[in-house]
């Protein structure tokens, strides 16, 4: 084999190699890019029960009714109680509702927690909207505080179009409570900081 | 010519570890390669035979406590997959094959093959002491199954370092991959001698090309994975974590992403193997050659698009379960393809059966057994009743345990003669081919029976209800573990016995290039280029 032609296989041997490798940490990205994607997807979608945040109330209610049930957990390490005032409430679609959970903290010290938040079928989720609600934020507790929390929601008209839900007659709605990781030391709060989910 | 003489006479004068320890010689690695598949094929093996003598009886007899079996299990799991079929199919024949049938002299970066070879030595010892190390206030050993799906493998669910050093494992196991197939790769686009177009390439060597694209694609999202989760672990990241806004569905999806091409790495080079064999013991060309390769190269690109079927259960909308459905049963159109066409091979063939060749038709035989049980899971509503149960178990180990590994002793027997330059025994292979056939048979058929009637996947315990069927599988395990023995015996035999094996001991239907040399090769081959015509 010349030595000419050496060189240029050692070159072609480089060009592939080193297009496989880019190939490979593009890939690597991809996984890491999924993350985000994958939270954005299911925001958009309601893929996976994460139900949607709206701006405004829809035009006008249907005449169609659906029962929503609530549900409220709290996850080991956070010293709360969290219940709905009411175990479900009976609505028209597309009616605009505000609803209240009540959180009391029973530990010593202050405490954050965050909610984490689902409908069950997952699927209605896509037509599940909320415009407001506490598990958008991190909710601050002293000790023995008691507080009223809200969320007010809507079921999207568009659902008794989707051939899907014909039958559909009760949404669950579901938050679990976690001690939040953000949870400022008293050092940070005390330098102003102010980070929020 | 003095100069490659002397060349050729190189590797006697080299030390044992420089021989061995340093390879860059393509044939050696390889070997090195089949060594490390058989130790950790017996490993693995050992504990399957294990958990199929503790199920054989209802109640807890050989195992302290179920955490001891589920590491069993999950281990079990992980070295077949990663340190048996893997090396074996693809670090091991793709090494031994890939050069001498296109023509190479060897493999485009021999340095490369020898770091890709111990990366993989080192993460076997890696998954072998996390067996060792503490997982829970259970036991050692990672308990979560393969899959390792967090919760199961966050801190929460498994607090101990065993699930750490399974992570390294998998990262080792994976770079050692990824490596190897870039090298196939650059080899075979750039070192095919001269006449060796693509699409005259032997079927085996583009099986490989297929899997090595398949390697590149899949395994760096799961190294991204496995990277999220050992994060998670021990640095305070929430990728998988819902405390901190994380998902673990995020991981399923990445882990199927990844795990469901990761089947047909695993099988394809089986394709090949067998589409080899078939032609050779039935003295034609194989048919169809073109739809063959072209097959391999759909079932790998569909094979990507179809992950989310491992996870029907986990909330899915109807229309996406669909899909999935759908796509799932598109598979089946180029495998179809396959099995018809090596059929077509022999049809009309002179055929002999001579050991490779029955392996190469108990495999057609039983990895379409385990096709058609994957087109019943692929329905959503019938899988919805027989998700994790044991008819899964069945389905994937005739597709694994009874496809795959059938494919390895294929080409094992096939290629022998030509590697060592010993003929192994023939009444020996075929004991150990129809012990192997009737105890897989044996174990895995009653487990279709076991999971239509409910019996849930990893279990240490279960129902008397469910006795009986798991009595015969436990007796076909038995025999299987002496089919193992036999195929252990048969190597001994042959290295013993000596029998001189002939250049081309196949005759006129072994056509590829790697049969036109001596056996064994010599160190060092086609250092002038072969001419295809």
């Amino acid at each position: 084999m010349s030595r000419a032609r050496n060189r240029d296989l050692i070159h072609r041997h480089r060009t592939v190699a080193f297009s496989c490798a880019v190939f490979v940490a593009a890939m690597v990205g991809v996984a890491y890019a999924s993350v985000p994607l994958y939270d954005w997807f299911c925001r958009t979608t309601g893929f996976g029960g994460i139900p949607l945040v709206a701006k405004e109330s829809p035009a006008a209610p249907i005449a169609r009714k659906i029962t929503v049930r609530f549900d409220g957990n709290v996850a080991g390490g956070l010293p709360w109680t969290f219940a709905p005032e009411k175990n479900e409430i009976e609505l028209a679609i597309g009616e605009t509702v505000l609803f209240h959970y009540v959180a009391k903290s029973q530990g010593a010290r202050e405490t954050v927690g965050i909610a984490s938040y689902n409908v069950s079928p997952p699927e209605a989720a896509s037509y599940f909207n909320k415009i407001q609600c506490f598990c958008f934020t991190d909710q601050k507790l002293s000790p023995g505080e008691r507080v009223d929390m809200p969320v007010v929601f809507f079921v999207d008209p568009a659902i008794d179009e989707d051939a899907e839900f014909k039958s559909l007659r009760v949404i669950t709605l579901s938050y679990t409570f976690f001690p939040s990781k953000r949870m400022p030391d008293p050092l940070a709060a005390a330098s102003g900081d102010t980070r929020v989910r | 010519m003095a100069y490659a003489a002397a060349h050729a006479d190189h590797h006697n004068s080299m030390g044992f570890f420089r021989r061995w320890l340093f390879s860059t010689n393509h044939k050696d690695i390889g070997t090195l390669y089949l060594i490390e598949a058989i130790l950790a094929g017996v490993i693995g093996g050992g504990l399957s035979a294990v958990m199929r003598a503790e199920l054989a009886e209802p109640g807890v007899q050989i195992f302290h406590n179920a955490h001891m079996y589920n590491a069993f299990a999950t281990a079990h799991g992980l070295i077949m997959i990663f340190f048996m079929i893997m090396p074996a199919l693809i670090g091991g024949f793709g090494n031994w094959f890939v050069p001498l049938m296109i023509g190479a002299p060897d493999m485009a970066f021999p340095r490369m093959n020898n770091i890709s070879f111990w990366f993989l030595a080192a993460a076997l010892i890696l998954i072998l002491t996390s067996m060792f190390v503490p997982d829970t206030s259970e036991g050692t050993g990672f308990g979560g199954g393969w899959t390792i799906y967090p919760p199961l493998s966050s801190k929460a669910g498994a607090p101990g370092p065993a699930m750490d050093l399974a992570i390294f494992a998998i990262h080792l196991a994976g770079a050692s991959s990824i490596l190897g197939a870039i090298n196939f790769i650059t080899t075979i686009f750039n070192m095919r001698a001269p006449g060796m177009t693509l699409h005259k390439m032997p079927l085996f060597v583009w099986s490989i090309l297929v899997t090595a694209f398949l390697l590149l694609l899949a395994l760096p999202v799961l190294a991204g994975a496995v990277t999220m989760l050992l994060t998670d672990r021990n640095f305070g990241t929430t990728f998988f974590d819902p405390q901190g806004g994380g998902d673990p569905i995020l991981f399923q999806h990445l882990f199927w992403f990844f795990g469901h091409p990761e089947v047909y790495i695993l099988v394809l080079p089986a394709f090949g193997i067998v589409s080899q064999v078939i032609s050779t013991f039935s003295k034609k060309p194989v048919f169809g050659y073109l739809g063959m390769a072209y097959a391999m190269v759909a079932i790998g690109g569909i094979g990507f698009v179809v992950w989310a079927h491992h996870m029907y259960t986990v909330g899915m909308s109807a229309n996406a379960q669909a899909y999935f459905l759908v796509a799932t049963m598109v598979i089946a159109v180029p495998t179809g393809i396959k099995v018809f066409s090596w059929i077509a091979t022999m049809w009309g063939g002179s055929i002999e059966f001579k050991t490779p060749m029955l392996w190469a038709i108990g495999f057609i035989f039983l990895f379409t057994l385990g096709g058609v049980t994957g087109v019943v899971l692929s329905n959503t509503g019938i899988d919805r009743s027989l998700h994790d149960t044991y008819y899964v178990i069945a389905h994937f180990h005739y597709t694994m345990s009874l496809g795959a590994t059938f494919g390895i002793f294929c080409g094992w027997y096939y290629w022998f003669p030509k590697m060592t330059g010993y003929m192994y025994s023939e009444f020996l292979g075929k004991l150990h081919f129809w012990l192997t056939f009737i105890g897989v048979n044996t174990i895995f058929f009653p487990q279709h029976f076991l999971g239509l009637s409910g019996m849930p996947r990893r279990i240490v315990d279960y129902p008397e209800a469910f006795a009986g069927w798991n009595m015969v599988s436990s007796f076909g395990a038995l025999l299987s573990t002496i089919g193992l023995v036999v195929f252990l015996i048969s190597i001994v035999d042959a290295f013993a016995r000596k029998r001189k094996a002939a250049d081309n001991p196949w005759g006129v239907g072994a056509t590829t290039l790697e049969w036109t040399l001596p056996s064994p090769p010599p160190f060092h081959t086609f250092e002038t280029l072969p001419r295809i015509k």
